[in-house]
């Protein structure tokens, strides 16, 4: 079946809309996830007030990310912006904790 | 995408606010209820009889007969949890669990004889202010929809701010003379705006209040999911102790009571009691917050097989804990005095108003052209706002009603009145499908009306004689016509808008908009749903 032109660039649309929803979702989620934790190791506080303050900031995080993935000038540049902020939090966290060991919260 | 960042937020807006707004209606008409839940349990169970104090000596036996009946019925529990009476509710609520992932137990007991209190079965205040958080679903899902919807809330309402290019303005603007969609999106504006720290506050704090079931990964790291010892070394709760694994005999609570009493001023509220049975049986002492903006309980650890005070905690939370205790405060506002909690009231209200207008102008900007069927999506739409819209209210009403008029003795009385709340709501929903939108509406709301209105005529026919204060029953229902005459207000203003004329309107404002600015609902309509806005009092 061939497309008319706008139909497809409509398909195409829809595709990137959908893209950017699994990406602010998943993206977002990584991203403040991943600050919480490194956030919690990191900052100069008591144990105890670092996890607060990081879990605290977590949802401000998560929905700037959403709102940044929204934002991008094409979904491209959404995920690498994305990309590169997981990578770096990620090998952050894995020079300060290591390898982590799943735990399974109780 | 879609030409811009404000074009892309306003899209985000719509949709966002569409998907979840459903839910968040709920959530928001609920969550407002529950700033009355103490009132609306004790309207519920008329049976109750207040007392004007309740002394340390009363204090204590209650805390003792709870002990013996939880010796009798509860002996293999892991955790006891004894509500103690307090003036308002001079009961003994008994909680306890077993293990993982059986259902806990429960009991209400007199205060002044052990035995089970004699009040109607139900579920109370207690029901809408769970349904606020869980939804009535299994307390994990329903928690995480929940938490997903106000995440998506919050995304909604930091893109409609984005989207806005005159927030100032729009404090002052309610344009109704103009076409419907004009009106809507007026009156969303207004009510998102003009409440909109309380909105980004209450959201925000909602989701920090269960924010170790969203985003446990910084306990994960630090305390290797252990939540209990971040609980302990924030300061929040005292050190918990794990079972020693040899059995062991509680003292009598009554003197840790006194005890505690002695201690710290609060009134006190509640004993947990974890491994009763064991060598290192613990008997915690909770008391209500301080005042305060901080949710903070002063608490008091004792030695279930000594007696012996193991820890005392009151304030000197640091920072961020005292952060995080002042926006579960805030969220849950048991500091504010009568005035405020109004306020806190109005703005809940608002926030549903906000909900409510947005999802209606969702479908009046897509009405179907004339002469044109509306499709399966924007019947389905129709369908769930004018159920969730009109038909919460109504089935919040039904529930009052059906614990009025259910028979007291019934059995499994307290889930019939779940079941009225259920079934009405679905049924208003369903119901909506049949006649044309604007019937609906206004039938839904007249539906309401009369049931808020029976609600108040009920409890004054069955319920007079068990009043003990009659003044403050007569309040509840003044309350309850109240909301009765809001919902005839809205049924009679649907049923008489008239749409404005054509002629109305300035020629300026009748010039078709490039289509790019026509798809953001925030910016002026085109002549053309304009006039679909009219049309949808003759669908």
């Amino acid at each position: 079946m061939t497309l008319r032109p706008s139909a497809l660039a409509d398909r195409l649309g829809r595709a990137a809309v959908l893209g950017r929803i699994v990406l602010a979702a998943g993206g977002g989620y990584a991203i403040a996830a991943l600050a919480t934790a490194l956030l919690s190791l990191v900052l100069p506080l008591p144990r105890s007030e670092a996890v607060t303050a990081a879990t605290l900031a977590s949802f401000a995080i998560m929905i700037a990310v959403v709102v940044v993935v929204f934002a991008a000038r094409s979904l491209g540049r959404a995920l690498a912006a994305i990309a590169i902020a997981t990578l770096l939090l990620g090998g952050a966290l894995w020079l300060v904790a290591g390898p982590l060991t799943p735990v399974v919260p109780t | 995408m879609r030409h811009g960042f404000r074009q892309s937020m306003a899209w985000l807006h719509t949709w966002s606010g569409l998907i979840v707004g459903w839910v968040l209606f709920a959530v928001f008409v609920t969550g407002t209820a529950s700033y009355y839940r103490a009132e609306i349990s004790r309207w519920m169970q008329p049976e109750l009889r207040r007392e004007a104090t309740i002394g340390p000596d009363a204090l204590a036996r209650a805390a003792e007969l709870g002990v013996a009946h939880l010796q009798q019925h509860a002996a293999g529990a892991r955790t006891w949890f004894i509500a103690l009476p307090q003036p308002d509710r001079p009961l003994i609520d008994l909680f306890w669990r077993t293990k993982p992932g059986t259902p806990p137990g429960r009991a209400v007991l007199d205060a002044r004889t052990g035995e089970p209190a004699a009040l109607r079965e139900t579920r109370g205040g207690d029901f809408f202010y769970r349904f606020h958080f869980e939804l009535h679903l299994p307390p994990l899902w329903g928690r995480w929809i929940v938490g997903i919807c106000a995440m998506i809330m919050l995304v909604a309402l930091v893109s409609g701010v984005v989207t806005h290019r005159r927030i100032f303005a729009d404090f002052f603007t309610l344009r109704r003379d103009k076409a419907a969609q004009r009106g809507w999106l007026d009156a969303h504006n207004v009510t998102g705006v003009l409440a909109l720290p309380f909105h980004l506050m209450i959201t925000y704090t909602g989701v920090v209040t269960l924010a170790l079931i969203y985003m446990p990964w910084g306990v994960t790291v630090a305390y290797k999911g252990d939540q209990q010892a971040f609980f302990a070394e924030s300061g929040q709760i005292t050190q918990p102790r794990p079972a020693a694994g040899r059995p062991g005999a509680l003292v009598p609570v009554g003197p840790m009571v006194r005890e505690a009493l002695a201690t710290i001023p609060e009134p006190l509220e509640r004993l947990t009691i974890s491994h009763p049975r064991d060598a290192h049986a613990t008997v915690v002492a909770v008391f209500e917050e301080p005042h305060g903006l901080s949710h903070e309980h002063p608490q008091i650890a004792f030695d279930g097989t000594s007696g012996a005070v193991l820890e005392v905690r009151r304030g000197g939370l640091q920072p961020a804990a005292k952060t995080f205790t002042t926006m579960v405060g805030l969220h849950e506002a048991h500091f504010a005095g009568p005035g405020l909690r109004l306020l806190f009231f109005l703005c809940g209200l608002m926030g549903s108003a906000m909900v409510a207008t947005g999802l209606v102008l969702w479908t009046v900007a897509r009405l179907p052209k004339e002469g044109r069927a509306p499709g399966l999506g924007w019947r389905l739409v129709h369908a769930l706002n004018v159920g969730t819209v009109a038909g919460l209210p109504a089935a919040v009403a039904m529930m009052l009603l059906a614990n009025r008029l259910l028979p007291a003795g019934l059995a499994g009385r307290a889930e019939w009145e779940v079941w009225a709340f259920f079934g009405t709501w679905l049924a208003v929903t369903l119901v909506a499908l049949v006649p044309a939108p604007r019937r609906a509406w206004s039938g839904a709301m007249a539906f309401a009306a009369i049931l808020f209105l029976a609600v108040a005529v009920a409890d004054g026919l069955t319920t007079r004689a068990l009043w003990d204060d009659p003044a403050w029953f007569l309040a509840f229902d003044a309350a309850m016509l109240a909301l009765a005459a809001a919902c005839a207000l809205v049924a009679r203003k649907v049923t008489r808008y008239v749409a404005p004329a054509r002629g109305r309107r300035s020629p300026a404002e009748g010039r078709p908009m490039p289509a790019a600015q026509a798809r953001t609902a925030l910016q002026p309509v085109p002549a053309g749903r304009e006039e679909a806005g009219r049309r949808f009092e003759r669908a």
